[in-house]
């Protein structure tokens, strides 16, 4: 297939979010009447892919080929006009508006300047049957079921003269009979000429679906396949083959003190169910998955952000029931969340003012501010932690990404914690400050805290860990030790399919084909 | 032929500068991130010198002194309103709350014969629960507070007119009454000014130096980090609208001592006079910035310029006219601070 | 099998908050309906013709200026100055017929409206384009408005002899020189019927609500964001104007000190007692006219009750209240049971 049939080329895509590379040298090719699967571990890059070629990011470099020409995609407006659709993940609509008006909203069929409401409604209706989906075009979207709001976003992208869709993720909400029903449509445009790429964790999904598979990992494309022609294993290489850097330290040996976090049943709505873990004192156990499986709920609900529906938590051998962040501190649970940004740091705040902010009543317990107390505090951690900073009083959001994130650690290092919980704590930063961030962590699971770490980076959990727990789709679906664990174990376990181990075991590791 | 050391050396830097222009960039480093409040100084500076322009009577010290009791009222609820702005929230029913309590009290004094003190004291512990149940319904149903305080405007007026209706009540005790005529012996100072400094300096200690104020701001920066940070967001949000309230009811007793009288239509309207203080002061509408030096000086500016516009003889409507100008000017100019002030950052 | 799909229940669509949230509407009728018969109970005479009457004067002024305030609440807005935009136009109309006897008074009405529209365009250009938050914008408005009427017009208040007796005959005749539905509530009709028109059938109307709805997925629509919030502004603006004529022909007079005042605060009850969502995106003309019915209503039945009209503001606060309550607690059920969030 050559390069003249292509309806979307990229040429050596890169993309760079607050200096770090997300994407490198991306070079592939899109053909009409195809469904291209896209496959990778968290953080690979899938969903900023498609985010490119539907307008919602620009590329820091490269280009891209539309339709034999070179073309700017500023905006998603841009993308539609152009016929590329993108089906988010969680979708976007208008839920006071009908489901006809979602198709068409700022496109209304017009009859001489008046919206022509009949058209629409027929039109839409017309839409919605070419997909098979009992929707009612008057009905409004308020409390419609994710499934169908998915339908409403492709009946809009439809619409459109679309030639090329992309979606994100979308079965992760959906039950196997919705599933089928998308397949069904996806494979009805196909036929009719339309371009689809298909970004998913689930991989029998993707081998039922896709004529092609493109594998990223850390930003690169390493392998392409047709999916007739290669089996599950093989992706799983892919996807995680790589030499495990030696910057990553080893952990030296379990210390198994007392049974300081115990989890058992613990059950939400909609997020989770029937979650059972534990964690000793001096352990870390990691909690590996994919995007959606769930972890960063169980962690919110554990620190008391989120209600759960059923289950238990026991803390040094005593049952409790926490209801907010404060409390959690007060039994030394603590959660460092993932979005540092948004959720870590108060960004125009200072870097003494943020690493105190989770102690102040320590501190200061007649309730004054005692700066001095808080510089001594502040400069005692920048010291342990390394953190390269000008001054204590500058604001945290000058700061380095891997500086920020020791600054949180160094927050909730603070508060003494008794058990830890990590969310992604080394996500988007440099190597130097992965490895201290590692190191320090090993210090303190031997100084006898009890860690959960919830990574997405298989090199780290498997470094870092001395077990390992896996989840899929809001459930534990394994459990491993240190000794037993495999990357590609691991990914088979988040992604639910089942190893033919002597498949892995005989390809060599590395691959860039 | 010697060659201009500037060639050589294009960079600005204090050696080819005077030593003045180093200060300076020094000074100005310094005081950048107090950018809105070194305006406001500058304003409240520009407008003794116009209102001395204008009017041979403004520059006259006992008369400035003495008109300051006509905006102490607004002051007091100024300070309550920068912590409530400053946790990224508003209170649009300060004023409401200040007619209220104060009907309640007059009532209870003239009506029932209720002790002037209790009185008192039960009218700043009505304002204070008034303000909690603003706090509450923010917190725990997590409504908007725009949408709330709007609505308790409406609803604690309406509970001041059903009250008293169209009747004004005045039979206060005298030693009650002209809290604004006492000065301190052998000045011109008046004590209520006193007391708006001494509060002043209070609140604004509690603001700047305490682990509440810390709470605040952090609040006001973002209500998510300061929620996982282990800040006890409904709490906090619940005592600044307490306090809020607590300071209009405050405001209250002080008004009807200087007018010697309760009316329900007190203070119709000064919410807006004092929000615009707390912007023009360098509180930023957002959340996350501010302090009681800047809303201090901004009441000052707001009121004097009042006062010097009264003495130019424009009525009391027309004063309206600056008074909503200024507060879309000062939005405006605050939104261009942060922006260059994130810039230098 | 996912413990996503498990724990979903059948047709979200049906359950039951989803359903409260649709049948706003129907809740001010029952609510009305409800007023009345107490009402009735009470003083049997209440559905007089007179009273009727009473009520009917009363709306069109609510209604023209809350069909504006609807559509701002709609964009998840505040208008705040819509008392102050009404009393300037009242004024300066009224000046010009008090200064130029005769002057055609459909021309006056125009010329209203078209001054409201201005003081109106200048809040949406400073919210949509300056940026500045609704709620402050229209506070300065209100009191920059309302200084603004004192200084143009003296202080002094338009007596009714200068108040043409064509435009007082609006109020107090209607079609078929009826006494019982003045001409006043016909033009209300047509304000209303217009808004509805625009609303339902152009794309600048249906952009309001989209906007409304998400402004998140509105923007990355290709909606026009900001040229959508400057015209629904601009347009309260102008019904702003329209009810200060309106003002000057039901009362005979235009007062600066008076004309509006604290107006806005009947009009925001109105429109949410209405049925408009707090949090945007919906609300429709119908219901805002039951809530300006509804508001009516309320006002002559304390009247006749013999009931001060000084509870008028603190029943606007309660009904403001438990409206907003009900929509927070009804729309954040809703989405737990979409999102489990």
């Amino acid at each position: 297939m050559s390069e003249q049939t292509s309806i979307l080329t990229t040429h050596d895509l890169h993309m760079a979010f607050g200096g770090v590379d997300v994407l490198k040298g991306i070079n592939f090719s899109l053909f009409a009447g195809e469904v291209l699967g896209l496959v990778g571990e968290n953080g690979a890059g899938k969903s900023t892919l498609a985010k490119i070629v539907a307008g919602v990011h620009q590329p820091s470099q490269g280009e891209i080929n539309y339709q034999g020409q070179t073309v700017q995609i500023p905006s998603p407006h841009v993308a539609t006009k152009l016929g590329i659709a993108l089906i988010h993940q969680e979708p976007l609509t208008f839920p006071d508006l009908d489901v006809a008006e979602n198709i068409f909203a700022g496109r209304q069929p017009l009859n001489g300047g008046v919206v022509n409401w009949n058209a629409m409604y027929k039109r839409a209706a017309e839409l919605l049957a070419s997909l098979s989906v009992q929707i009612d075009p008057h009905s409004k979207v308020r409390g419609m079921s994710i499934a169908d709001q998915q339908m409403i976003e492709m009946a809009a992208a439809l619409s459109q003269e679309v030639k090329v869709v992309l979606m994100d993720e979308p079965t992760s909400s959906l039950t196997p009979n919705e599933v089928a029903h998308l397949f069904t449509n996806m494979r009805r445009l196909r036929d009719q000429g339309v371009a689809i790429v298909f970004i998913s964790h689930r991989l029998e999904e993707v081998f039922e679906i896709c004529d092609r598979v493109l594998v990223l990992r850390d930003g690169e494309l390493v392998g392409e396949r047709v999916t007739k022609a290669t089996k599950v294993e093989e992706i799983i290489r892919l996807m995680v083959g790589r030499q495990l850097s030696a910057l990553c330290e080893k952990k030296t040996g379990a210390n198994n003190g007392q049974l300081l976090l115990e989890v058992k049943n613990l059950s939400r709505t909609e997020k989770f169910a029937d979650i059972s873990l534990d964690v000793h004192a001096g352990e870390i156990v990691g909690l590996s998955g994919l995007v959606g499986a769930g972890r960063t709920d169980v962690g919110r609900a554990l620190f008391g952000m989120l209600d759960t529906d059923s289950g238990e938590v026991w803390l040094s051998g005593k049952p409790v029931k926490i209801k907010s962040p404060r409390e959690a501190m007060g039994y030394g649970l603590v959660y460092v969340p993932e979005d540092r940004q948004h959720h870590g740091l108060l960004m125009p705040m200072a870097i003494s003012q943020n690493m105190t902010l989770s102690i102040l009543e320590q501190l200061s317990p007649s309730g004054w501010l005692r700066g001095q107390a808080e510089q001594t505090v502040t400069n005692e951690y920048t010291e342990k932690l390394h953190i390269v900073l000008r001054n204590i009083s500058q604001a945290v959001r000058e700061l380095s990404g891997g500086n920020q994130q020791k600054v949180v650690l160094s927050k909730w290092l603070l508060t003494r914690p008794k058990v830890l919980i990590l969310d992604e704590p080394t996500r988007g930063i440099d190597i130097g400050a992965k490895a201290e961030v590692h190191r320090l962590m090993g210090e303190l699971a031997s100084q006898g805290l009890a860690i959960l770490m919830i990574s997405s980076e298989l090199p780290e959990i498997l470094a870092m860990s001395d077990r390992i727990v896996v989840m899929r789709e809001g459930r534990v679906v394994a459990q491993l030790d240190k000794a037993d664990a495999t990357q590609e174990r691991i990914m088979a376990a988040a992604t639910g399919q089942v190893l033919d181990e002597a498949t892995i075991e005989s390809n060599p590791v590395e691959d860039h084909s | 032929m010697p060659t201009n050391q500037l060639d050589q050396n294009p960079l600005p830097s204090s050696k080819t500068g005077t030593p003045a222009l180093a200060k300076g960039a020094q000074l100005g480093n310094l005081l950048r991130p107090f950018l809105p409040e070194v305006v406001a100084v500058f304003l409240l500076i520009m407008a003794f010198v116009v209102g001395g322009l204008l009017s041979p009577f403004f520059l006259n010290g006992p008369f400035l002194l003495d008109s300051t009791t006509l905006f102490t009222e607004g002051a007091i609820m100024a300070l309550g309103m920068t912590f409530v702005i400053i946790s990224g929230n508003i209170d649009l029913s300060v004023a409401s709350n200040l007619a209220f309590t104060a009907c309640v009290m007059a009532v209870l004094h003239v009506q029932y014969n209720v002790p002037m003190e209790a009185a008192i004291l039960i009218a700043l512990a009505l304002g204070t629960l008034l303000g909690a149940f603003n706090g509450w319904l923010i917190a725990r149903l997590r409504l908007p507070a725009l949408a709330v305080t709007l609505a308790t405007l409406a609803l604690y007026r309406g509970m001041a007119s059903i009250l008293l209706g169209d009747h004004s009540l005045s039979d206060f005790p005298t030693w009650f009454a002209g809290v604004d005529q006492v000065v301190i012996p052998h000045t011109n100072i008046p004590v209520e000014l006193i007391l708006f400094f001494i509060l002043a300096i209070i609140l604004g200690l509690i603001l700047h130096k305490t682990v509440f104020g810390r709470w605040v701001f952090a609040l006001g920066t973002s209500e998510d980090a300061a929620r996982y940070s282990g800040i006890p967001v409904s709490r906090v949000k619940i005592v600044v609208f307490a306090l809020s309230g607590f300071l209009a009811a405050l405001a209250g007793v002080i008004m009807v001592s200087r007018l010697a009288v309760a009316r329900y239509d007190l203070a119709n309207g000064l919410e807006l006079d004092v929000i615009t203080a707390v912007v023009l002061g360098g509180t930023n509408i957002y959340g996350g910035r501010g302090n009681i030096f800047g809303s201090v000086i901004a009441v000052f500016l707001v009121g004097f310029l009042r006062t010097g516009l009264g003495v130019a003889n424009v009525s009391a409507q027309n004063q309206l006219a600056v008074v909503g100008t200024l507060l879309i000017i000062a939005v405006i100019a605050s939104n261009f601070f942060n922006r260059v002030s994130r810039q230098h950052g | 099998m996912t413990a996503i799909s498990n724990a979903r229940t059948g047709n979200q669509n049906s359950a039951l908050p989803v359903r409260l949230a649709r049948i706003r509407e129907a809740a001010t009728v029952v609510l009305l309906a409800i007023i009345i018969a107490i009402v009735t109970g009470i003083e049997p005479n209440f559905l007089s013709a007179f009273n009727i009457r009473s009520i009917l004067l009363w709306v069109p002024l609510l209604t023209v200026i809350a069909m504006g305030e609807m559509m701002v609440i709609i964009i998840r807005g505040i208008d705040v100055s819509v008392g102050s935009t009404m009393g300037f136009a009242g004024i300066v109309v009224g000046m010009i017929f008090r200064d130029h006897p005769g002057f055609n008074i459909y021309l006056g009405t125009v010329l209203g409206i078209m001054i409201g529209a201005v003081l109106g365009a200048i809040n949406g250009s400073l919210i949509a384009w300056v940026k500045i938050p609704p709620v402050i914008t229209t506070l300065g408005t209100l009191s920059a408005y309302r200084g603004f009427v004192f200084i143009v017009s003296g202080a002094r208040q338009i007596d009714p002899n200068y108040i043409p007796k064509e435009l007082i005959r609006w109020s107090q005749r209607g079609p078929f020189n009826s006494q019982l539905v003045p001409w006043v509530v016909i033009i209300a009709l047509v304000a209303a019927l217009l808004i509805y028109l625009f609303l339902h059938y152009t794309k600048t109307g249906r952009n309001v609500y989209t906007l409304g709805s998400n402004p998140e997925a509105a923007l990355l629509r290709g909606i026009p964001v900001n040229r959508t919030t400057f015209i629904v502004y601009t347009i309260t603006g102008a019904m702003a104007g329209l009810a200060g004529i309106l003002y000057a022909s039901r009362f005979g007079f235009v007062n600066p000190g008076q004309t509006g005042v604290g107006f806005e605060l009947t009009v925001i009850a109105a429109v949410v007692l209405g049925g408009t969502n707090v949090f945007g995106g919906s609300g429709s003309v119908i219901g805002t006219l039951l809530g300006c019915l509804l508001l009516g209503t309320i006002n002559v039945a304390l009247a006749v009750l013999g009931i001060d009209a000084t509870w008028q503001l603190a029943v606007y606060g309660v009904a403001i209240l438990l409206t907003v309550s009900i929509d927070a607690i009804i729309q954040q059920q809703i989405r737990r049971l979409v999102t489990g969030e």
